[in-house]
């Protein structure tokens, strides 16, 4: 089973982004088949390839996974960055998901209807202050090591590190009051494969902006 | 570490429910540390033992784990729910991530203002007949097995249970079109643990009613 794995999403960030961190970091190639029309995704469907009619999904080992975390879990497992055993992963995942929620968060502030936009992003920067960064923060203080959980590379460190790009988009200011974090970032950052996913010219998506956000409303219909 | 393992969380299904209904199926014990107050939540918030100022939170094995999949993870991984292998666990991560998905409707529409509940139950009823109840009966009719993944016993089941009684409450004919998951639901509530749990004064939670929803908004002040 050597074939490369292939993503099936739109041409952005959305809920494929950080696959596509997890699968960089670990130095895997993978092909993308983006999806351009409502027509594409109703073929995917009526093909019987989306078990919830949802993507993102990915071809991978003989296998049509959908759902991001299953997607995540799998290649974290294959490629050795989930931990050494039970109580490590209870570790991973409990960081993983405080920092799916605040990505959730700060990327659900760009289809945002306008009156609510003022309280979300006031919202989602005191989250991002004064809850997800600290406790962040005082994991790595705890420790002192290099990454987060076990003394050595996982997924959650590129997690955090994808997480910690979009908050410096979002506001820069919010990084200010958090050295570790920092010092992490730039650590993270320069992992051969990281720092390769990091280039231009990468699979890596840019922000969304007005147009993308018209196209993926016309694909997904909301 | 014999200890039973202890839960913080609002007397109420919530995000709790299906750890409750993991643990029931697992034939474990365990003690619940009911939060009434906000002055209960504020407590453990002071205490430090939030690592995101919100529950669910279970003390287990010398860990305060929080965040639902994280806690639900370590538990099927301990008590043997979670498949022989990782493309078994890559199965159960997507279907429960499914699950999990009409399960947020679920927990989320009783706080919707009227009017918009309504829409919410209509919406859930069409996607679990339409997308999510099909879906699974196809799997069981793709490999004729007692149980979703690898012929066993593993949280997918026991997740789709819990949902197939959730959605029963809201249309009691629910299942009609659906003879596997019928047959699923019998097999897995003829368990005599899940039995048990099915029985009043078991630690499975009521509906939720005025009541408990005035009393969820107090303690997290929504």
């Amino acid at each position: 089973m050597s074939g490369k794995p292939v993503l099936h999403y739109f041409n952005a960030r959305g809920r494929m982004e950080c696959i596509r961190w997890l699968l960089a970091a670990a130095g895997v190639e993978f092909d993308e088949k983006f999806i351009q029309s409502p027509e594409d995704l109703e073929k995917l469907k009526k093909d019987g390839n989306l078990m919830f009619d949802q993507v993102p999904m990915v071809e991978i080992d003989g296998m049509k996974l959908a759902q991001t975390r299953a997607i995540l879990n799998y290649i974290a497992t294959k490629y050795d960055l989930y931990g050494k055993d039970m109580k490590e992963r209870a570790l991973i995942d409990m960081y993983t998901e405080g920092i799916l929620d605040l990505t959730e968060m700060i990327m659900q502030l760009v289809i945002c209807p306008p009156d609510q936009k003022e309280a979300k992003t006031a919202l989602a920067k005191d989250r991002t202050k004064n809850r997800y960064l600290p406790a962040f923060e005082k994991v790595l203080k705890s420790h002192g090591q290099d990454y987060l959980v076990g003394n050595r590379l996982t997924r959650v460190d590129i997690h955090l590190l994808e997480l910690l790009l979009y908050v410096e988009e979002f506001d820069a200011s919010l990084l200010t009051s958090f050295p570790l974090l920092k010092a992490f970032k730039s650590r993270i950052s320069s992992l051969p494969n990281v720092k390769k996913f990091l280039q231009p010219g990468s699979q890596r998506k840019l922000p969304v902006d007005a147009k993308q956000i018209e196209e993926a409303r016309k694909i997904f219909k909301f | 570490m014999a200890e039973k393992p202890l839960f913080h969380y609002d007397e109420a299904r919530g995000r709790m429910e299906s750890v409750r209904w993991l643990l029931a199926a697992a034939g474990v014990e365990y003690e619940e540390k009911f939060i009434h107050t906000n002055e209960d939540l504020e407590k453990l918030r002071s205490d430090g033992v939030l690592m995101f100022q919100q529950v669910p939170m279970v003390e287990v094995d010398g860990m305060k784990l929080v965040q639902t999949r994280a806690i639900m993870n370590y538990f099927s991984s301990k008590y043997n729910l979670y498949g022989k292998d990782m493309k078994e666990r890559a199965l159960i991560d997507m279907y429960s991530e499914g699950l999990a998905d009409l399960n947020e409707m679920f927990i989320l529409y009783p706080f919707d203002p009227p009017g918009v509940k309504e829409a919410n139950i209509a919406l859930m009823k069409e996607k679990a007949t339409n997308r999510y109840f099909p879906a699974f009966e196809k799997v069981f009719e793709s490999h004729g097995q007692d149980y979703l993944v690898g012929n066993k016993l593993s949280k997918a089941d026991v997740h789709l249970v819990e949902m197939i009684y959730n959605m029963e409450e809201l249309d009691t004919n629910i299942l009609a079109n659906f003879p596997l998951l019928q047959a699923l639901k019998t097999r897995i509530s003829d368990m005599p643990t899940i039995k048990k749990f099915l029985q009043p004064g078991s630690q499975r939670q009521p509906p939720v009613d005025e009541k408990s929803i005035q009393k969820t908004r107090k303690i997290f002040k929504f």
